[in-house]
């Protein structure tokens, strides 16, 4: 393919292939920090494509492929590139990876253990793992943790944080210095803006974290803890995670063995602040 | 005469992780998780050691668990969940014995 | 970027003489696996080159590739044993085919092969019990199109697709091996009666019913989609089995020239033989894939699609089904 890029995420080596140089450009100056594939070598190739020859040009569009697909993926619009590019990635990883048991979560750590985040989108785990990120914690991922089914450990896994509509300011606030990606208008998810992770996020990419606390967050309620019973956490995290089936019995035992290792909490929170302030007291109380 | 006797999965063939009211139980043969209230993982766990029939599980369940769900008909109700759900299967058996000379 | 034409010998040749990998650079490994993954065949060629030395990145994905394998292997025994359960009351013999059968049976065809859906063959005189007792056992139908419906069931070899309302999975019930309306009818009684009994009771053809099958798959039916994955079943097939009254067998079905041309083409492809004619072209169509696993040669692609179409049916019912389901678009 015409322009190329590849990238170390954590574990995880991706190839990217374009008819296009714009996303590559972008893909270039916003992962410059990051490491190449190990061996070079990547994973996952995903390629970012014209349907026709023509269509490079006129209304460009760009369609997702790669070693996996969707064949009903929707293409987007050119200039959303980076955001096609992203979820080709996150594609890739969800029907693709099996090393570990992929957990639709976003991960910070502190002092060796990790926090999960859990829940649908919207509920608020990239924004929380980013302020809490502004606040000490590592952070580790907003979209997947990846759980070792061999150790039980999270691996990092520190993509471009993806923001939509009021998370945008909110992040942007948090961290004024960030290096962001272009406002993507009017996407299919509303408005996303990518934020780059700050440099200990990508220097400590490597260090896996003992989960230590499982939280389900739900964004705009009165400030409410209360713990999540084990079949109804278990069975939630199988909705979140998926690759779940295809890791079989290591899938098995390594989410059974998180449900019994790890409190589980879902926490009901108005706004930032106070969930900063709910985090800090359950972590204490561990 | 006939009587329908129960198969199970050998004790080996699963994984079980009680959770609270409900058990997680990994099906090795087919790599589905199942999650199953009382009595099924006693079913399974009474099954993993020998095929048995209606009767003789009602009365081992009677004996070695203290069970809410205890009548016959509700019993086959369950087993026939159980098998719909691919982790226990039905057959036929002869239930006299065969005349030796 | 070097200017040779990159295509899936690249592939073929790691397949059949693994050792040839150790040479591989990165870029080299990053097309290969692109091409392998593309073409299903990653789990084959993990088992291929298992032992030998190998970069860590690749000894890490090819593993990967491999449980992948063993999980899918699993998940298809599972199908074809629920299968089995649901038609045990229909007294008809219920005979596996392609990737299911090679790993119920254990063949080195099945060794690391990718599988999709469950495909059974069983007597056409059974095929409305068998329908009853798996609609009854928890499977549904996919489409409800009735115009499909209609043609599935006049012309084609097969019932219209049933999927399994828990499990997800789908299964396709033949009842012959090529389409009523195409131009070679084999003798789907003879094959039924020369299947081999599984210790479970399923069936698989015979070896020799085996390789006339894929022989056909490859050829009277498909596009070619796939055709690297089913010429190296072809080639196992025939490592395992050799080709004792193979030809007797595929006169008897009138596929002489399909098995025939499927040994050449196993030969050409991963073996010495050189490809002359015709051959020429099939191997250009199997090999259309790039390092990106992209498919290339889009003409002699679109000249085997229309070929397939043309293959399983005579032209005048090509025309209208094809005006059918494009006036539907």
């Amino acid at each position: 393919m015409r322009h190329a890029f590849s990238v170390r995420i954590g574990p995880v080596g991706f190839r990217i292939g374009s008819d296009w140089r714009a996303p590559i450009a972008v893909l270039d100056t916003l992962y410059r920090d990051y490491p190449k594939p190990h061996d070079d070598i990547p994973d996952f190739t995903v390629r970012l494509f014209a349907r026709r020859p023509w269509r490079r040009f006129v209304r460009p569009s760009v369609e997702i492929g790669g070693d996996f697909m969707l064949p009903e993926a929707a293409p987007l619009p050119l200039r959303q590139g980076l955001l096609a590019a992203e979820m080709a990635m996150n594609l890739q990883m969800a029907l693709g990876a099996r090393r570990h048991l992929l957990l639709h979560a976003s991960a910070v750590e502190r002092d060796g253990r990790a926090l999960l985040m859990t829940g649908i989108s919207g509920a608020g785990k990239s924004t929380l793992a980013t302020l809490l990120a502004a606040n000490g914690w590592r952070f580790m991922g907003d979209e997947f943790a990846l759980l070792d089914t061999a150790t039980g450990l999270i691996h990092a896994f520190p993509r471009l944080i993806s923001l939509k509509n009021e998370a945008i300011a909110a992040a942007e606030a948090a961290w004024p210095d960030a290096r962001m990606g272009p406002l993507l208008r009017a996407t299919p998810k509303g408005d996303i803006r990518h934020m780059v992770p700050d440099a200990r996020a990508i220097a400590t990419m490597d260090t896996p974290a003992t989960p230590a606390l499982l939280l389900f967050p739900r964004y705009g309620f009165d400030a409410e803890t209360r713990p999540v019973p084990p079949a109804e956490a278990f069975v939630r995290m199988t909705q979140a995670s998926t690759n779940y089936v295809a890791l079989g019995e290591a899938g098995f035992r390594a989410l059974t063995g998180l449900i019994a290792d790890v409190p589980c909490i879902a926490i009901d929170y108005p706004d930032g602040a106070s969930a900063i302030e709910q985090v800090e007291a359950l972590w204490a109380a561990l | 005469m006939h009587q329908t006797i129960f198969h199970g999965p050998p004790e080996n063939g699963l994984f079980v992780a009680p959770l609270d009211e409900f058990t997680a139980v990994y099906h090795r043969a087919s790599g589905i998780t199942h999650l199953l209230t009382e009595p099924a993982p006693q079913i399974l766990a009474m099954l993993g050691k020998g095929a048995l029939s209606l009767d003789a599980l009602l009365d081992r369940l009677a004996r070695d668990y203290d069970l809410t769900d205890g009548t016959r008909e509700a019993l086959a109700a369950r087993l026939d969940e159980l098998i719909e759900s691919g982790l226990i299967e039905s057959g036929l058996i002869e239930s006299e014995p065969v005349e030796r000379t | 970027m070097g200017r040779a034409v990159t295509d899936a010998r690249l592939l073929a040749d790691a397949l059949a003489d693994p050792a040839s990998v150790v040479g591989l650079d990165a870029d080299g490994w990053t097309t290969l696996l692109a091409m392998a993954r593309a073409e299903q065949l990653i789990g084959t060629l993990a088992m291929r080159v298992e032992g030998l030395p190998l970069p860590n990145a690749v000894r890490a994905i090819l593993a990967d590739a491999r449980a992948a394998a063993e999980h899918g292997r699993r998940a298809a025994l599972w199908e074809a044993e629920m299968a089995r359960r649901a038609l045990s009351a229909v007294d008809c013999p219920v005979i596996l085919l392609k990737g299911t059968a090679f790993v119920a049976a254990g063949l080195s065809a099945g060794q690391g092969r990718s599988i999709g859906d469950l495909d059974i063959l069983v007597p056409r005189a059974s095929i409305d019990k068998v329908e009853a007792a798996l609609l009854a056992a928890g499977w549904e139908w996919v489409k409800p199109d009735p115009y499909d419906d209609a043609y599935y069931r006049r012309w084609m070899h097969e019932l219209p697709p049933l999927i399994h309302r828990e499990r997800d999975r789908m299964i396709d019930v033949h009842h012959t091996i090529l389409p009523l309306t195409a131009r070679i009818t084999p003798d789907a009684d003879a094959l039924i009666a020369g299947s081999v009994v599984l210790e479970n009771g399923l069936r698989t053809l015979c070896p020799n019913g085996m390789l006339v099958h894929a022989a056909a798959h490859l050829f009277a039916d498909g596009d070619l989609a796939g055709g690297m994955r089913n010429l190296w079943d072809i080639r196992c097939l025939v490592e395992e089995f050799g080709i004792d009254g193979l030809q007797t067998e595929a006169k008897h079905h009138g596929l002489s020239r399909e098995v025939t041309r499927s040994l050449r083409l196993v030969d050409a492809v991963f073996g010495a033989g050189k490809a002359t004619g015709i051959d020429g072209l099939y191997i250009r169509r199997i090999t259309a894939r790039d390092g990106w696993g992209r498919p290339i040669r889009p003409l002699t692609r679109l000249a085997f699609y229309v070929r397939s179409h043309w293959l399983r049916m005579p032209p005048a019912m090509l025309v209208r089904h094809l005006w059918t389901k494009w006036r539907k678009l």
